[in-house]
């Protein structure tokens, strides 16, 4: 292979990301040797096995990755702004939406709710710890090697450009030759692991780890949607793992999975692709719903409304997403009963997503609202996501969908619920609990401005859209002519495209600005919340809870907020001394030959491979032969902590 | 510090939190296999009889190799589980034992398995001839290739149980690697069932 074919050449955009990417690399080195941090680095992150820490590390890695893709994004509007635009080539924009795609949903929506499961979901249950520490994170350095194997691909070898779907034949070794394609494969493939492992690692966690007084139906409803994400995640992902080795055999080995010839059956992938990718939607949206039920209860001052009936229609919704695939390709011609079939399945849906939605009117229903910033994102949540679901259901109708299918209506109803719901509950989430991460809150102005920005831009910029769709404007294509008609509302979307660019930008202006400014907290509970994350004093000790804490009932914060206001005192007991893993080097080891070996199998170097199978299976092997016990904090640590925090 | 007293009957593996919790999440795993070898399993019902003119597997079964395969690894399975008796009546000798002739059976499978791989490879039916057989070694691999992972596993713990002795540690150790074995049982008595005997009457 010579180099001009390794490293992707000819194009100014890349160079620029070349150049960009040598000095981020170098500025990072330098500061880290300058500072003297490089020992920092390593026993106080790259080795931590503590839930926080590698919770802000999944949002780090995630808000970054929110980033690329948004930037991606920004490319697409700028090349779709006016007919026949010459800004980018047909195939650099296949790259850039197949990244884009790929991006947000593996590596910017999943890990930034899976960051703030880690952050909170132990603090919620008053557990000190995951049920699994070492594999925790395990789970956060595969996926951010697997994220990093994925964008080198577009200044290394080239991106993928078959659409995040991968569709074969398209994705298929004669219509993709290039390496890009591998890239998807074993970027996903690694990342894949780390969520499998989050999911056994959770579900575990919530079901064993909760202080003996928290009964199931007491739990707070993050904590809820959190358990049955992770059902989900057992189930669908190793659906996405098997699919991604049957793709990763046809290209690399010569089998006939989906290939057209020698019996293959393209159409296998697409229903393989989906029987992950839909559970894959509810992943990343029942964790937004959970958060928003908290925050809503938190700002309107009033117990969760229907909490019986949040939990059971999650729990209708999970298994229902099992039941959806074929909607996503009505047009393959399935036949009426199988369409059929698979429309009322979907529409079914709307029906425990409707109780959820009317479940949050009703607990905002003679609230005294407060509206702050995350408050904020959540109300915004509800009409939006009402449009992005109503028009799910016209989607449904199968009839009906092969008018709508792959055109720009599609786009718009998928960016109205994955933005609305998840990217606000990021959002909401990030402002909700960073005073819990970073010891102080991120400013209501500038997170103010942030919102009504973000929202204004999501909204001018995906409305249009939808009738773009209905005049008929394809998905995926690169440029159009004048006598389509479509300018004027693309010219709208892109409009919208920058403002969300806008308060992206505040945002983490605002994360500067508040790291400067803001007061640091002082009691742990800023927003008068009623969880028990919030009872944990500020900072949250490494240990999470010098005492576990007794949960009542419902809002077990709150209770206990409301016998002390009643002058019920707890009896002070001694302190004990509390057990802690130790942290370790080795997954982020691991991870790194995961990375070799992946990057190895993209090129069909098989030394390569080889040698970082081999470097992962010696890893597998020392934490076999590993029997550290972990350690012990001493009372007087615990003392000293809780003097500092009581002042 | 953990001072919380077991009645007698608790077996090793089950008197620490860690023992308990890992022992919980391999079932998990476990469930997450299942899954796995389902989709596979789905994959290959979906393409058989997709032979695009090749050699079908009526032709190339056979019936001998494949029940002496299913004979060992079931076998096998029943020598894991005497393992575990031993284990729990604290007898690292029959641990060993028992352990040992459980290896011995599974390199047993394996070793049929290649020499059936290998052997069709040579009457023209490889990974790359057609969607069924793509479909054959990569599901049946699969299988083997987990049970390779097994023997390597359990040779590791078998090291570690020399070194230790039965702990609470390392008999949770044992009877997690004895779950997987007996997860590998089971997953051929389908591969049994839904390839070689289906095959053969197809």
């Amino acid at each position: 292979m010579k180099l001009d074919e390794f490293f992707v050449t000819g194009d100014p955009l890349i160079y620029g990301a070349d150049v960009s990417i040598a000095l981020t690399l170098i500025g990072a080195i330098f500061a880290l040797t300058y500072f003297k941090k490089w020992k920092w680095l390593w026993t106080e992150w790259l080795t931590t096995v503590d839930h926080k820490k590698l919770g802000i590390m999944y949002i780090i890695a995630a808000v970054l990755m929110l980033f690329r893709g948004g930037v991606d994004a920004m490319l697409m509007r700028a090349q779709l702004t006016v007919p026949d635009a010459g800004f980018l080539d047909a195939n650099h924009y296949n790259e850039i939406f197949t990244t884009h795609g790929t991006i947000m949903i593996i590596f910017m929506a999943m890990p930034f709710l899976i960051g703030l499961i880690n952050v909170v979901v132990p603090l919620q249950i008053g557990a000190r710890d995951v049920a699994y520490p070492f594999l925790n994170a395990v789970s956060f350095w595969t996926f951010f090697m697997g994220a990093m194997l994925f964008n080198i691909s577009f200044v290394i070898g080239g991106s993928p450009s078959a659409g995040w779907t991968s569709y074969v034949p398209l994705a298929g070794l004669e219509l993709s030759p290039s390496v890009g394609q591998n890239y998807y494969l074993l970027g996903l493939q690694i990342a894949g692991i780390g969520t499998l492992l989050t999911g056994i690692n959770f579900l575990v966690t919530i079901l064993k780890m909760r202080v003996p007084s928290m009964k199931l139906m007491h739990m707070p409803m993050f904590t809820w949607s959190s358990l049955i994400t992770m059902v989900i995640i057992i189930f669908a992902f190793p659906v996405l793992t098997v699919a991604l080795a049957l793709m990763t055999f046809d290209r690399l080995f010569g089998s006939h999975f989906f290939t057209m010839m020698d019996g293959g059956m393209p159409m296998l992938w697409a229903n393989l692709f989906w029987i992950w990718g839909h559970p894959e939607v509810y992943i990343v949206i029942l964790p937004a719903f959970g958060m928003f039920s908290e925050i809503i209860s938190t700002f309107a001052r009033k117990t969760l409304f229907g909490y019986k009936a949040m939990v059971y229609s999650m729990v209708v919704i999970a298994g229902l997403s099992f039941l959806v695939w074929v909607h996503h390709f009505f047009t393959m011609g399935a036949g009426g009963a199988v369409n059929s079939f698979f429309s009322i399945t979907t529409m079914l849906i709307a029906v425990p997503t409707g109780v959820k939605i009317f479940n949050w009117l009703f607990t905002l229903y003679k609230g005294r609202i407060r509206f702050t910033t995350p408050m904020l994102w959540s109300l915004a949540f509800i009409p939006n996501f009402v449009i992005g679901g109503v028009t799910g259901v016209m989607l449904a109708m199968a009839a009906a969908d092969y008018q709508y299918h792959n055109t720009y209506f599609l786009v718009a109803h998928f960016h109205y619920v994955l933005i609305s719901g998840t990217v606000y509950a990021c959002f909401a989430g990030l402002h909700f609990w960073y005073p819990k991460m970073f010891n102080h809150r991120l400013n209501e102005r500038l997170g103010k401005w942030t919102f009504w920005i973000f929202v204004a831009g999501f909204n001018l910029c995906f409305f249009p859209m939808y009738f773009l769709g209905l005049a008929g404007m394809p998905r995926r294509v690169y440029t159009y002519g004048v006598a389509d008609g479509w300018m004027s509302l693309n010219v709208l979307a892109t409009m919208g495209g920058v403002l969300m660019g806008i308060g992206f930008l505040i945002l983490v202006y605002n994360i500067y600005y508040s790291f400067r400014y803001s007061p640091r907290e002082t009691t742990g509970d800023p927003w008068d919340a009623r969880t028990l994350e919030w009872s944990t004093p500020a900072p949250v000790p490494h240990y999470n809870f010098a005492h576990l804490p007794e949960a009542k009932g419902h809002d077990a914060f709150w209770i206990m907020k409301q016998e002390r206001k009643q002058g019920k005192t707890q009896e002070k007991k001694p302190y004990k001394p509390i057990h802690m893993p130790s942290y370790s080097g080795v997954p982020v080891v691991m991870s790194v030959f995961f990375f070799i070996a992946g990057f190895g199998m993209v090129f069909s170097w098989h030394w390569m491979s080889i040698l970082g199978l081999i470097g992962v299976l010696a890893t597998m092997v020392i934490r076999s032969f590993d029997y550290d016990k972990g350690f012990y904090v001493s009372v007087e640590e615990i003392e000293e902590d809780q003097k500092r925090t009581t002042l | 510090m953990e001072s919380v007293e077991y009645s007698p009957n608790t077996p090793l593996e089950y008197q620490s939190e860690t023992g308990r919790l890992n022992i919980l999440g391999f079932w998990i795993f476990l469930g997450a296999e299942i899954a796995l070898f389902s989709t596979l399993f789905a994959t290959y019902l979906v393409l058989v009889g997709r032979t695009a003119g090749g050699p079908g597997p009526e032709e190339l079964f056979e019936l001998s190799g494949v029940l002496i395969e299913t004979f060992l690894l079931l076998t096998s399975s029943f020598t894991c589980g005497l393992a575990i008796h031993y284990m729990r009546n604290h007898s690292l000798k029959g641990l060993f034992l028992w352990l040992g002739i459980t290896l011995a059976l599974g390199l047993g499978f394996l070793g049929f398995e290649i020499y059936e791989f290998v052997h069709y490879i040579h009457e023209g039916a490889a990974l790359t001839t057609s969607a069924y057989w793509s479909a054959f070694f990569v599901l049946v691999g699969t299988h083997g290739a987990h049970v390779t992972m097994g023997i390597a596993w359990i040779i590791l713990i078998l090291i570690q149980l020399k070194q230790r002795g039965l702990t609470p540690d390392t008999t949770r150790k044992v009877f997690i690697s004895s779950l997987y074995w007996h997860f590998l049982d089971v997953v051929w008595i389908f591969i049994f069932t839904a390839v070689y005997l289906y095959g053969m009457v197809m």
